[in-house]
């Protein structure tokens, strides 16, 4: 992981689709790796479908406490939180990441425990980005999602992580088409761009700074291509 | 040409509607086709558009029949239970000769059922679904792209043979995300003299109905159309062939169990076995010509669906029982898997061997 000091509680926020699940699975991975105590929450109650959920059984095997909707992955998915949730904050001692649902309507579910963070004031909201996504094709149109979201949860974003990606075409040369995208988001949005991230093979190819080398996590239905 | 985006199925169907001109949506969310609705709610006020949520799926689908009616593109989306409560107003666009877009996302059912992908409403979209003699031409996309493609040649389709038209995908279609290519459409769209938009007392009225008081005339018109409906079998008829020049036995599947289908082609030849797969693009028109040649020189068939077996009484009918026809499937939300399929390819070889 590139060299960046992160605060206890990390929210991963951003467009529906944009890849927030999958960084946020990663970035508690590496977290551990590193020798952290780390609990994350699924605070998805949008989207049933992809979800922190799918990568339980890696999560658990890595001793990283999962926190999510208890019918998560079922045919009941109902969009309620969890009480665990509420302990992420009232205790310490341990880095606290949460992956929020895709836009304005993912990020209302966070509002409620908007006092506590703000209170706590140790905290970084990250706005994952990718270009490819249609409703964030411009800086411009990624800025509109991320006030959206803010007026929604209540938190202001503090960095910004570009997940820019087009799937199994994703390439170093994609990725790096998409650099001066995130330059342009972060002076419109005066927020540091902390990461460029890209599934490690293409990492690997990608000779721009601070690259965070992620895998694909497993879904919930994975449809594999010869 | 234009750049690619990543996106989901049901994106990909939102953005290539409004490609196409289709400027009015009205429908009511589901699982797993929400998106669809949210992506229009986001995009339709930016261009002038009308996006609405109706209070039920009822009334969507009638808000669709008096925009059709004035002769505007016009789509509703929803899933399986969705889907059959629109099936009142379907009939009532086919029985008025209507163009207009109905998208399903199929879910596991009957009843409620679940949110994960099935592809068990083929009776419902193929055999008429509401009721009358009528028919719906039916695509069934089998990727992200083609779920843009088809919706764009759906309203083109629907408004050259003024009739109702589905895009009849499913849960993991609708949910996966891959790079697509949105083409830039030219307008397509035909002049629709018929249309219900105000006469400026030029000229008589124009009637958008479907009720018929003398069973005469409700006769011709059910033979009309049906001579119209044998235009479309003759020319809207698509599919796919993958290495059935030398197979013994072929898979027919659509969708999303298509393309499990090709992986179990590509691994059961890597085992030996000369496995091919017909893919029916469009369900109605049903690609029969194709499969009953074909049953003249392999050793059977498999049909692959995620359902109890719907496709496969046409793969029966189209085949003429010329050769053994067997089903592969999975339902209720499970997805077959190739080795699934490999298996039941090894299970008929022995018995035709």
């Amino acid at each position: 992981m590139p060299n960046y000091k992160f605060k206890r509680v990390t929210l991963f926020a951003g467009h529906y689709g944009s890849g927030k699940t999958n960084l946020a699975v990663n970035f508690a991975l590496k977290m551990k790796e590193q020798g952290e105590q780390v609990k994350i929450a699924d605070l998805d109650i949008v989207n049933p479908y992809f979800r922190t959920k799918d990568s339980a059984k890696k999560l658990t095997e890595a001793g990283i406490e999962l926190i999510s909707p208890a019918f998560a992955n079922t045919n009941v998915d109902l969009p309620a939180l969890p009480q665990e949730v509420y302990k992420l904050f009232s205790q310490k001692g341990f880095r606290a990441i949460l992956d929020i649902g895709g836009d304005d309507r993912g990020a209302y579910a966070l509002g409620r425990y908007t006092p506590s963070i703000l209170q706590e004031n140790d905290y970084e909201m990250i706005f994952v980005a990718n270009f490819f996504r249609p409703l964030t094709r411009t800086p411009q149109e990624a800025l509109e999602v991320m006030r959206e979201i803010e007026g929604a949860c209540g938190i202001k974003f503090t960095a910004i992580i570009n997940n820019s990606n087009l799937g199994k075409d994703t390439t170093a040369e994609v990725v790096k088409n998409t650099v001066k995208l995130a330059e342009q988001l972060s002076e419109i949005s005066r927020l540091p761009v902390i990461f460029t991230s890209a599934e490690t093979q293409v990492a690997k190819e990608l000779d721009i700074d601070g690259v965070l080398p992620i895998t694909l996590q497993e879904k919930f239905f994975d449809i594999k291509e010869n | 040409m234009s750049e690619k985006v990543l996106m989901k199925g049901n994106e990909a169907i939102a953005e290539a509607a409004i490609k196409a001109g289709c400027r009015f949506y009205f429908g009511y969310p589901i699982t797993p086709q929400t998106e669809i609705a949210a992506y229009m709610a986001k995009r339709m006020p930016k261009i002038g558009g009308t996006f609405l949520q109706a209070e039920s799926e009822v009334s969507a689908i009638n808000m669709v029949y008096g925009v059709a009616g004035a002769g505007y593109r016009v789509m509703t989306s929803s899933s399986s239970p969705g889907v059959s409560l629109k099936q009142e107003g379907i009939s009532y666009i086919a029985g008025a000769d209507l163009p207009a877009l109905i998208i399903n996302v199929q879910r596991g059912g009957p009843g409620l059922g679940g949110i994960q992908p099935s592809q068990s409403d083929y009776f419902q979209a193929v055999k008429g679904g509401g009721h009358g003699d009528y028919h719906l031409i039916v695509y069934a996309p089998a990727s992200v792209q083609e779920m843009a493609d088809y919706t764009i040649k759906a309203f083109d389709v629907a408004d050259k043979y003024r009739m109702p038209v589905m895009l009849l995908a499913d849960g993991t279609m609708g949910q996966m995300m891959e790079p697509v290519e949105l083409p830039e459409v030219s307008a397509n769209e035909i002049e629709k003299p018929w249309a219900v938009r105000g006469t400026n007392c030029a000229r008589p009225h124009n009637i958008i109905n479907s009720l018929y008081l003398k069973p005469e005339q409700l006769e011709k018109t059910n033979f009309d159309r049906f001579e119209k409906y044998k235009e479309i079998e003759k020319n809207e008829c698509l599919y796919e062939e993958y290495m059935t020049e030398d197979a013994d036995i072929v898979l027919v599947a659509f969708g999303i169990a298509a393309r499990i289908s090709k992986n179990a082609v590509v691994e059961a030849r890597k085992q030996g076995l000369k496995v091919g797969l017909i893919r029916p693009i469009t369900l109605w028109p049903f690609p029969s010509e194709v499969l009953n040649k074909t049953a003249d020189r392999v050793k059977g068939f498999i049909s692959v669906e995620l359902s109890m077996g719907q496709m496969i009484e046409d793969v029966k009918l189209a085949t003429e029982c010329k050769k053994p026809v067997r089903l592969c499937n999975r339902t209720g939300g499970m997805i077959v898997s190739p080795e699934e399929v490999v298996e039941s390819v090894k299970k008929l070889l022995s018995e035709v061997e």
